[in-house]
């Protein structure tokens, strides 16, 4: 705790905020990474992460603002993931489209026409009307989303640096979190989990025991779309108030990082996702400042670098990623 | 793949496609009416924009030339049985490498020069940023798919820092490069025409797209004439054999990459060279991504892909004018469009398949009275 007294107020109230904007920012990406998890591990490429979950969060802002029902929102957000994962699915899984193909299309799809229906039906440019703060999904303590009121109600460590940063958040990121847990609890300690598995490395003794491989990597498919639709709603729902145009901004592509970063695997894609969650959380606040010895790092180097260390793991400089082995193959059963 | 069904080469390289093609429309056609415009209003200003008039024609052309060299990109990849989703980085890329050529040594040398000097450099630049994937993948095992992407978004970075900070110049607040000197420009078609005295409209159509002309017939040249092209297509077709064969699959990733690249890097010179004269932010627009659907679309073949290429540049200018036309329709339809087209075309391409082949069978079963393979 030594570093701690030396700490000023001001410190803590800078540090929770970045652990706050830390784990606000980590949240959609985890979700998504969990969701490409669960489609890669069954063996199917998923790329269409970003459309997805753009997707989703058109459908949430739309629906919510149509219908003035929250959860209505975000049933349509998961909703529209799950008709996209399904359209997937038919390419790929039942007509052993290309899984790649298939998912830059779903991507480019959902960048057109989320735009095109957004000016159509709101008219303000492509953005869905601003929610009001009883639709959104916002603190569940409202009392710690401002660090600096944080602090002085409860003091520095434990209002403005734990209270704010670890406690004043939204539903959705604590669910984030939770379906880490489920999801490392489903692959590893379910017979289903095993399945989905299975279906990714070695898919036709999974048929030859008598299960649908089709079946798997559709379920795998749709559990990953709550997850994308979900983190769709919590870009338009929570963190912004409504749907604007391309609001993902590559955020599934950095997902999509995170999960091969992490692996294939739930725990350390957390940790990957914590990881660029940082860096997106300290690169706005370096501008301008000069580190020692290293000097002013410019905040196109910090936000590139998600995909820099990706590159640098996939060639093998810093351990090695082992995909699912049957993965991107469609199967074709035997006759 | 199981090639339980085969269907005669008119079916499979004609018919199939276009009848993916109409499905994609027709989907399209559903989303236009659903959001309250009539498809064929919409289409009849779509062609009209597009080919109606000569200016409208030059802007179509113009747009084609860039989905030429992407597709080309893409297709050069695919038969050394890469999937290159990075033409849009490498297109970045290649723009930065021309826009130091113009900048450092452009303004002490004469066009006829520069100009070839720039396109080179763009072929280098995108060259360099297809070839490290290349390499990657061949000799470090990551996969091209995930590091051309990753390598689009480095591109992205890269660009967006030159351009805020050293390529700016001093005192300036639009974030673009100075405008390169006057040596830089290639001359539009319009020019040349005037000097053979002919009158063209003014558009931005220039000389890049003889550059694209002369890489479809280099394309065709490479693929199926010269044994670089014909190692590559044989390490896409059947890797194992090719290597049993002598070649080294290894170097002819490299091959496929580079020239791929080098392909996509065109782009710029057509997009700075021949239309800003100075580099913009983000450029390529989206080129690289429409060179996917090109690329399918045409079956990876260039003259398929010089069909396809213009189709989307029907589409590009004529989704500019049917957004000026009607009310409350975006230009993004055409992002849409290209979408379904990869997804029906690409993704879906053989869906369709057994049902086209029950129906060859039955007509052609009763024609010749046995079935033809």
């Amino acid at each position: 705790m030594g570093v701690f007294r030396e700490l000023g107020v001001d410190d803590f109230v800078q540090l929770g905020s970045i652990l706050a904007s830390t784990l606000r920012l980590t949240t959609p990406l985890l979700l998504v990474a969990l969701a490409g998890l669960l489609a890669e591990r069954s063996g199917v490429v998923d790329l269409g992460l970003e459309g997805k979950m753009l997707a989703a969060a058109f459908a949430a802002g739309a629906i919510t603002a149509a219908t003035q029902n929250t959860f209505l929102g975000l049933l349509g957000a998961v909703g529209v993931a799950a008709a996209l994962a399904l359209v997937h699915g038919f390419a790929c899984v039942t007509h052993r489209g290309d899984q790649v193909i298939s998912g830059v299309a779903l991507n480019m799809v959902a960048a057109g026409l989320t735009v095109v229906l957004g000016i159509a039906w709101f008219k303000t440019g492509g953005q869905t009307p601003t929610l009001p703060i009883e639709l959104r999904i916002t603190a569940l303590a409202p009392g710690l989303t401002e660090p600096l009121q944080a602090a002085q109600a409860h003091g520095a460590f434990l209002g403005g640096f734990l209270g704010h940063g670890l406690l004043s958040h939204n539903a959705l990121v604590y669910a984030a979190f939770v379906a880490v847990g489920l999801v490392w609890f489903l692959l590893e300690r379910t017979r289903l989990g095993l399945r989905i598995r299975a279906v990714g490395e070695n898919p036709a003794m999974v048929d030859a025991a008598g299960l649908s491989v089709s079946r798997l990597r559709y379920t795998a498919l749709l559990l990953g779309a709550v997850l994308c639709g979900l983190a769709g709603a919590y870009l338009a729902m929570a963190q912004s108030a409504n749907f604007s145009p391309n609001m993902t901004a590559g955020r599934g592509y950095i997902a999509l990082a995170a999960m091969i970063f992490g692996r294939w695997r739930p725990l350390p894609t957390l940790g990957a996702c914590l990881l660029f969650g940082l860096l997106d959380a300290t690169a706005i606040r370096m501008q301008g400042v000069a580190l020692p010895g290293v000097g002013e790092v410019p905040v196109q180097l910090v936000q590139a670098l998600p995909y820099l260390l990706t590159v640098i793991l996939l060639a093998g400089f810093i351990g090695q990623a082992v995909a699912p082995k049957a993965l991107a193959k469609p199967y074709v059963k035997e006759r | 793949m199981s090639k339980a069904i085969s269907l005669p080469r008119w079916i499979d390289v004609g018919l199939l496609p276009l009848w993916n093609l109409c499905i994609a429309l027709a989907v399209a056609a559903g989303v236009v009416a659903l959001i309250g415009h009539s498809p064929v209003q919409a289409f009849e200003v779509l062609v009209k924009g597009s080919l109606g008039n000569a200016r409208g024609l030059g802007y179509t052309l113009y747009y084609a030339t860039n989905f030429v060299f992407t597709g080309l990109a893409v297709a050069v990849a695919f038969h050394g049985g890469l999937f290159n989703i990075g033409a849009e980085g490498q297109a970045t890329f290649a723009g930065l490498g021309l826009t130091l050529a113009a900048l450092l040594v452009g303004a002490s040398l004469p066009a006829w020069v520069l100009l070839p000097l720039l396109v080179l450099s763009a072929a280098v630049f995108g060259a360099l940023w297809g070839l490290v994937p290349g390499y990657l993948q061949a000799w470090r095992g990551s996969h091209i798919v995930i590091t051309t992407i990753m390598f689009n978004f480095l591109a992205a970075s890269l660009s967006v820092y030159l351009l805020v900070n050293p390529l700016r110049p001093a005192g300036s607040m639009s974030v673009e490069s100075a405008p390169f000197p006057d040596s830089a420009k290639l001359p539009g078609l319009a020019d040349l025409a005037a000097r053979w005295g002919y009158e063209l409209p003014s558009s931005p159509l220039n000389a890049a797209s003889l550059i694209a002309v002369a890489a479809l017939c280099f394309v065709v040249w490479f693929l199926w004439r010269s044994r670089a092209g014909y190692a590559l297509r044989a390490v896409g077709s059947a890797p194992r054999a090719a290597l049993y064969a002598g070649m080294n699959p290894k170097v002819q990733v490299l091959v496929g990459m580079g020239l791929s690249g080098a392909l996509a890097g065109m782009v710029a010179v057509n997009e700075l060279s021949g239309v800003q004269g100075k580099l913009t932010l983000d450029f390529v627009a989206g080129a690289g991504f429409t060179g996917i659907a090109v690329s399918l679309m045409g079956r990876n073949h260039p003259v398929g892909i010089l069909l396809a290429a213009l189709l989307f540049g029907v589409l590009y200018q004529g989704g500019v004018e049917v957004a000026f036309e009607l009310p409350g329709f975006s230009r993004e339809m055409v992002v849409t469009v290209q979408g379904l087209i990869v997804l029906f075309a690409g993704a879906m391409s053989m869906v369709s398949a057994p049902l086209f082949a029950k129906v060859y069978a039955k007509v052609y079963g009763r024609l010749s009275g046995a079935g033809r393979g």
